[in-house]
């Protein structure tokens, strides 16, 4: 799960990071009262939306000469002139594609005086096993074309879970982040705070960018960006109110109701598959035969089939949707659960497209079975191969 | 010969009493009759689990470390929901259990970070989570594989992915080639054991003839595990192989199923790793339905 940069400001806040003065509004109306809470002379109106490269983006609506989705305001009356701007118009960004994002909520924040921007997350590296520091002088910039331009420049640090940051640790990020004086000093509370606040709220990703040096000397966590591991949810029941679902896909938001792993993709043959590697490759072997699939569908393991009936019918849903793939190879999941709940679903919202269903595994005897009494437009198909060439000759024609 | 697991190995279920622990409990049972001896559950000690298929019974202990003494079992299966599955296996770690295998899917991976810390440290294998087990045909079936496609044959089949697990068993069947073992190792980010030792173990083995490798996008693990390839053939050490990528068409930065399948800072993507295979001499299936019969291609020459 996402938040947004205002949502995870005031998160790392209370664990004692240094954030500015900030307040998020959701209308322009909003606008005056929080400029006037805040010190001023200084402010910046940022747009909340789930995706990075604010700053360059630029508004569908609004022309190229209009400035970014973030920008700097002089006056209280400045921001209010900027937020009535922004609000409701569509950010398109280099990470919204074409499409673009349309901006919801604002947050307004007491401008800084920055003397140097650097970089600053921490992720779980998959290599060690561990949480690791990533950083770089080289902040306030796309740290992919860091990574890839200059690799040099980053550095990443592994915590052992058992000790937590240590102090020596932390000399290792400040000499990496050539930090001195009062941000040194600085430096020995926000790191540890940092892997606090990722520790205890697990989270998957926590990216500053920037981490300010400001003019005075001190640091300041100038941007946030925070994912949690959906896994964890489980034991972070005050965290499910950050969830934005107006950021979401609505077929995605269906399918998290009934646990199902589901990614939406712009293609017309619907997938519908258990298993992520499976769903993965039949994606791909659509792809190999010319056709484009809809989306990304793991039913998952032990699949009732009442989830079943929910993922056809999400398929379904879907106009762009002309084909659909039904491929299953029974491990925990049995092929007589599937064809019961695909026979359930089509009785229920009809079937307008091809269908190839592929079974095998556990049970597939009985899954066959019951398709073929079912009376239903079904193509059997042998093999995946075979599925993948009938649906897209069924689509294709 | 086989890897990891044989006819005597002696498995203890933990989350046995539970509805999946059951069904593939009784699965395993009827599975070349592998040795099931036992489970536990914290409240439960003393009571016995009965068989719904054909009445066997096991015991139950209230703790791993009880269960082995009393059962001389050498290795564990995890059925325990994601929030009980961490502890699970540290105390599989704690009663020094040689191989653990964790079927459990959904373990928040910060649970894993401090599993592996424990696990580096220890005496004990893990294989998973989020994984479907290992099998070794006629002998030992621990996990969620279904053993009907299973043969016993020449290839030793590893896999990030479960069901892709399963498509390479049944191809493989269906060539005649037959398994010497197959194991998933998992699709979390930070799991028990990577490709590499698998590799290691199939490449000892005199029994298997020819690998299968199966991976998938995010992280670099077939990188490393090819790059092991390239050091152990210029010792010498070599085996044919085929192998598979998941995930060519996936979006970048969005996580397909398995947590750890994600390309992300522009890494992890499906054709990085097929290049890096390809250059370790492993012949990768452009299509997940003809992974054997692309190993059964490289063995004919």
């Amino acid at each position: 799960m996402n938040i947004h940069e205002h949502q995870a400001k005031e998160l790392l806040k209370g664990y004692g990071a240094p954030v500015a003065a900030g307040v998020a509004i959701f209308s322009a109306d909003e606008a005056e009262a929080a400029a006037k809470s805040l010190p001023g002379p200084l402010y910046v109106v940022k747009s909340q939306i789930h995706a990075g490269g604010r700053g360059k983006g630029k508004f569908k609506e609004l022309g190229p000469e209009a400035k970014g989705g973030v920008r700097l305001a002089k006056s209280v009356a400045d921001v209010v002139a900027n937020a009535k701007e922004m609000l409701g118009n569509t950010l398109v960004t280099k990470q919204t594609g074409e499409a673009g994002k349309q901006v919801n909520r604002l947050y307004i924040e007491d401008g800084a005086d920055i003397a140097r921007e650097l970089y600053c997350s921490l992720l779980v590296d998959r290599t060690t096993g561990r949480v690791s520091f990533v950083v770089s002088t080289e902040g306030g910039m796309d740290i992919e074309a860091v990574a890839h331009d200059t690799p040099e420049k980053i550095i990443a640090v592994d915590i052992d879970p058992m000790a937590g940051v240590t102090d020596k640790d932390v000399a290792e990020i400040v000499a990496a982040l050539k930090l001195e004086g009062d941000a040194r000093a600085d430096a020995g509370k926000l790191f540890p705070i940092l892997y606090k606040a990722f520790t205890e709220t697990d989270m998957s990703l926590l990216e500053v960018n920037p981490l300010i040096v400001m003019t005075d000397g001190h640091l300041r966590v100038l941007d946030a960006k925070v994912s949690f591991d959906n896994n964890a949810a489980f034991r972070h029941e005050d965290l499910k109110g950050l969830r934005d679902l107006s950021e979401e896909d609505a077929k995605e938001i269906e399918a998290s109701k009934f646990d199902l792993a589901y990614v939406a993709l712009d293609g017309n043959i619907g997938c519908m598959v258990n298993g992520a590697g499976l769903a993965m490759s039949t994606m791909d072997i659509i792809k190999l035969y010319g056709a484009e699939p809809a989306n990304f569908l793991d039913v998952g393991g032990g699949a009732s089939k009442e989830k079943v009936t929910a993922a056809f019918k999400i398929i379904t849903a879907d106009p762009a949707v002309k084909g659909i793939l039904v491929n299953i190879f029974g491990g925990i999941m049995r092929c007589d659960v599937i064809a019961e709940g695909v026979i359930a679903a089509v009785k229920e919202v009809g079937l307008q497209v091809p269908l190839v269903v592929r079974l095998e595994g556990t049970n597939v005897k009985e899954g066959k079975a019951i398709l073929d009494q079912s009376g239903l437009n079904v193509i059997s198909a042998d093999d995946l191969d075979d599925a993948a060439q009938k649906i897209v000759k069924a689509v294709q024609g | 010969m086989s890897i990891l697991v044989n006819k005597d190995t002696r498995v203890l279920v933990q989350g046995l009493t539970g509805k999946t622990g059951t069904f593939h409990t009784e699965q395993a049972l009827a599975y070349y009759g592998t040795k099931m001896v036992g489970g536990t559950h914290p409240k439960k000690g003393g009571e016995t689990w009965s068989s719904g298929v054909d009445g066997t019974e096991l015991p139950i202990f209230t703790s791993v470390a009880e269960g082995k003494e009393r059962t001389g079992a050498n290795a564990s299966v995890i059925y325990v929901p994601p929030a009980g599955a961490a502890a699970a296996i540290e105390e599989a770690i704690d009663a020094e259990i040689p191989l653990i295998v964790c079927i459990t899917e959904g373990v928040p991976v910060l649970d894993m970070v401090r599993v592996k810390a424990k696990l580096d440290k220890s005496k004990s294998r893990l294989i998973g989570p989020n994984c479907p087990g290992v099998l070794t045909p006629e002998e030992c079936k621990i996990g969620i594989m279904p053993g009907s496609i299973f043969s016993k044959g020449s290839v030793g089949i590893v896999s990030r992915s479960g069901t892709l697990t399963y498509e390479a068993v049944f191809q493989t069947t269906n060539e005649g080639l037959g398994q010497t073992t197959a194991v998933g190792i998992g699709g979390d980010p930070v799991k028990g054991t990577e490709f590499i030792d698998m590799l290691e173990m199939f490449l000892a083995d005199e029994a298997t003839k020819s690998i299968i490798m199966i991976g998938e996008i995010g992280g670099s693990a077939e990188e490393d595990a090819a790059q092991f390839l390239i050091d152990e053939a210029r010792r010498g050490r070599k085996k044919p192989m085929a192998g598979f990528i998941a995930g060519r068409t996936a979006p970048p930065g969005r996580t397909m199923g398995h947590a750890g399948a994600v390309i992300s800072g522009g890494k992890g993507g499906a054709e990085e790793k097929i290049a890096a295979m390809e250059a370790a001499g492993i012949r990768v299936s452009a299509s997940p339905a003809r992974i054997g019969a692309t190993l059964a291609e490289v063995l004919k020459g």
